[in-house]
């Protein structure tokens, strides 16, 4: 538990409006959100919200919750006191329900009920938002907007879907930008709105039309028909937050564990958030192993005891009062497990470095005893996250 | 009805929470079959290069990689399986960049739902008909998404009624559909939240899929250290006091080593109780157990090392 720039957590949760937990899956991505979020309403202070739009759904679990939905939940302040925690703020917390959020989004952008009703109604619609993936990362992207822009919270702490997903999220905005303004949406619907085939679309329609068959070009384009009259708004937010993610109200932190595969993730995840100029307030590295298991010094000692168990046990045996032969074989097998862990513990431990060594604020937290499942456990990772 | 073995399958997906290997078990599996005398492909879905990396061969493409008489490596791309498809079954020939046909799939792909999954799901079903392998071994998309990719062919067939795309999401339906054909596998390791996870991933397979669940592997189990004899021996080594004596023989200070192998067994202890939770939570479906390698590196080695424990539990 080691910070390299004292206090980063803490200036960061204190001096933000968003900040965004990003990462490899199963690296405990949104406990580190949930444990921010928790800090920071219990130390700092301000109304904090804690945003998941993981599909998985853990947020829940680790505050303390039974359940959580679309709407805004507030973390009961008995939660912090059971804890032995001060609560100088107060916590909420959401998760993204995708079709419940697309329709309110429906709903409030409508230009009138029929239009709304004819887009609800639509096939495609309800496959976009119930089925497909793409749609989930927009649409996650315009709830944070919807939230930020009602000015009610201090601090967002959103939690994002694994690493590849990550980007996806931060890419949304600007591919549904992309995606209204595109001549060929205009050449698709153009053919439904006038029987005036535009000559343009032909050779694109033709071809889509053998693949795909006329009902669901039809309704492809009777959807976005009804969905125009909403295409500037779209533009506009998308662009909105695109700008938000990019100023200073917004830092990144990217949660890892030490594993090889995940760091790879990580590693790649800060470049590409340093490539977009998006600001990585730190890394925070979960689940590493005792610095004991990498030490020279112990190894050696370990390695003294492979050597000599026979002798150990032989001397040991008698003032301990135990059988020989079974101490000289759990000497073994404790240097065995000593040197099988640090074999592990090394090859992370290099890897942290190469990471330290690109310059980011490193924030390492030892392997917590069983999966963080209350806000006492919350408190714990909490209290590594803000120490330094 | 006796589900067919899983290594009798020509169309085997694996899937898993982030972080728990699944794609050095997709790995190992392809490894294992190729082994066992199969032709086999193994294909990346996410394009991130660590199946590549797996079998220590330069980023794989779509068209396959061939690392030995019995395994090829390809990478998913759904612009190249476009233009495969434009080629073998419209007879569109597409020379070199696709240009004006990948902008409008591009946009065909975000405007219509599926199309993406489905070009991906039709490629591999595709390879399944010809029978160009024996077995495919997919390192499919995370435990998040993969319900959408599998049940895309099923959303096509809901939404479209006519055309070509509707014949063709019929015959790969009837392949995915077909247990004797396809397999899913969920890898998880024997934690709390990969365990409960996939537990929730089953029953959603089997609500919203057509897909049959084969088998569960769980990564990462940690050898037992000490048996009931050497148990109560170890806890006394493990005391302050047996500790103290063991250091003092040994000439250096022994917490840190008697501390390590109390990490690694109360690991142990609660991984043992996640494989209880995981038994009761999915019953009826077989667990594959794969130690943890302690190994400096993934790449080849780990990866032949999972093929031979999976053969041990696979193979007769």
């Amino acid at each position: 538990m080691t910070a390299t720039r004292a206090g980063t957590i803490e200036t960061l949760l204190g001096s933000r409006e968003i900040v965004v937990t990003c990462g490899p899956g199963g690296v405990g991505k949104t406990t580190s959100a949930a444990a921010a979020g928790a800090m920071a309403a219990s130390r700092i202070g301000g109304r904090v919200l804690v945003l998941t739009v993981d599909p998985a759904r853990r947020l829940a679990d680790a505050l303390g919750l039974k359940g959580i939905g679309n709407e805004v939940t507030e973390v009961p302040a008995k939660v912090f006191t059971d804890a032995g925690l001060p609560l100088k703020g107060s916590l909420h917390a959401a998760m993204l329900d995708t079709k419940q959020s697309w329709d309110a989004l429906i709903a409030r952008h409508a230009p009138d009920e029929a239009t709304r009703d004819r887009i609800l109604e639509n096939p495609l619609y309800q496959n976009i938002t119930g089925r497909f993936i793409q749609s989930h990362d927009y649409i996650a992207m315009e709830r944070l907007y919807e939230l930020h822009s009602t000015g009610e919270w201090d601090l967002i702490v959103v939690d994002t879907p694994p690493t590849r997903n990550a980007l996806d999220f931060l890419d949304a905005p600007a591919r549904m930008a992309d995606f209204f303004s595109s001549r060929l949406l205009r050449w698709l619907i153009a053919p439904a709105r006038s029987s005036l085939l535009n000559l343009a679309s032909k050779p694109f329609t033709q071809i889509a039309d053998r693949i795909l068959g006329t009902q669901f070009l039809s309704d492809i384009a009777e959807f976005f028909l009804s969905m125009q009259s909403m295409y500037e708004g779209f533009v506009d937010r998308a662009n909105a937050v695109a700008r938000l993610m990019a100023d200073e109200r917004t830092s990144f932190l990217v949660v890892s564990s030490s594993e090889t595969v995940p760091l790879r993730e990580a590693e790649f995840f800060s470049a590409e958030l340093a490539r977009r100029k998006l600001d990585v307030g730190a890394v925070i590295l979960n689940k590493v192993l005792p610095d004991a298991l990498s030490d020279p010094g112990a190894l050696a000692t370990a390695e003294a005891i492979e050597q000599r168990h026979a002798e150990l046990a032989a001397t040991l045996a008698g003032p301990m009062k135990v059988d020989e032969a079974v101490l000289d074989r759990v000497l073994l097998t404790v240097t065995e497990s000593y040197s099988d862990f640090a074999v592990v513990a090394r090859r992370e431990a290099a890897a942290r470095e190469r990471f330290a060594s690109e310059g980011a604020t490193l924030i390492t937290i030892p392997n917590l005893e069983g999966e963080i499942s209350d806000m006492t456990g919350l408190g714990q990772l909490g209290g590594y996250l803000f120490a330094g | 009805m006796a589900t067919p073995p899983l290594t009798e399958r020509s169309l085997i997906f694996v899937t898993g929470k982030g972080g728990v290997g699944k794609t050095t078990i997709a790995a190992g599996l392809a490894q294992m079959l190729a082994n066992d005398n199969k032709r086999v492909l193994a294909c990346e879905i996410d394009a991130k290069g660590d199946l590549s990396a797996a079998f220590e061969i330069a980023r794989a493409a779509f068209k396959p990689t061939v690392i030995s008489d019995h395994l090829e490596v390809m990478s998913m791309d759904t612009e190249a399986s476009l233009k495969e498809y434009l080629r073998l079954h419209l007879k569109i020939p597409v020379v070199g960049k696709i240009g004006p046909v990948a902008k409008a799939f591009d946009f065909l792909a975000t405007a219509a739902p599926g199309v993406r999954e489905i070009l991906t799901i039709g490629k591999l079903c595709w390879e399944v008909r010809e029978q160009h392998y024996d077995a495919l071994v997919v390192d499919a998309s995370a435990t998040g998404h993969i319900i959408g990719q599998l049940a895309a062919p099923q959303a096509i067939n809901d939404l479209v009624k006519v055309g070509l795309i509707r014949s063709q999401s019929d015959w790969m339906l009837e392949i995915l559909s077909d247990p004797a054909k396809t397999g899913l596998v969920i890898v998880t390791t024997p934690e709390e939240m990969p365990v409960l996870e996939t537990i929730q991933l089953s029953a959603s397979v089997r609500a919203e899929t057509t897909v049959d669940l084969a088998a569960i592997v769980v990564n990462r189990l940690l050898p037992e250290r000490f048996g009931p004899r050497e148990e109560p021996v170890f806890e006394a080594l493990a005391t302050t006091a047996g500790t103290k004596r063991l250091s003092k023989e040994v000439g250096a200070d022994t917490t840190a080593i008697v501390a390590a192998a109390r990490l690694a067994t109360t690991m142990r202890r609660g991984r043992t109780v996640q494989l209880e939770a995981l038994r009761t939570g999915v019953p009826g479906v077989p667990l594959i157990l794969v130690p943890e390698l302690f190994q400096r590196t993934d790449g080849l080695r780990a990866t032949n090392q999972i093929a031979t424990h999976l053969a041990e539990e696979l193979l007769p």
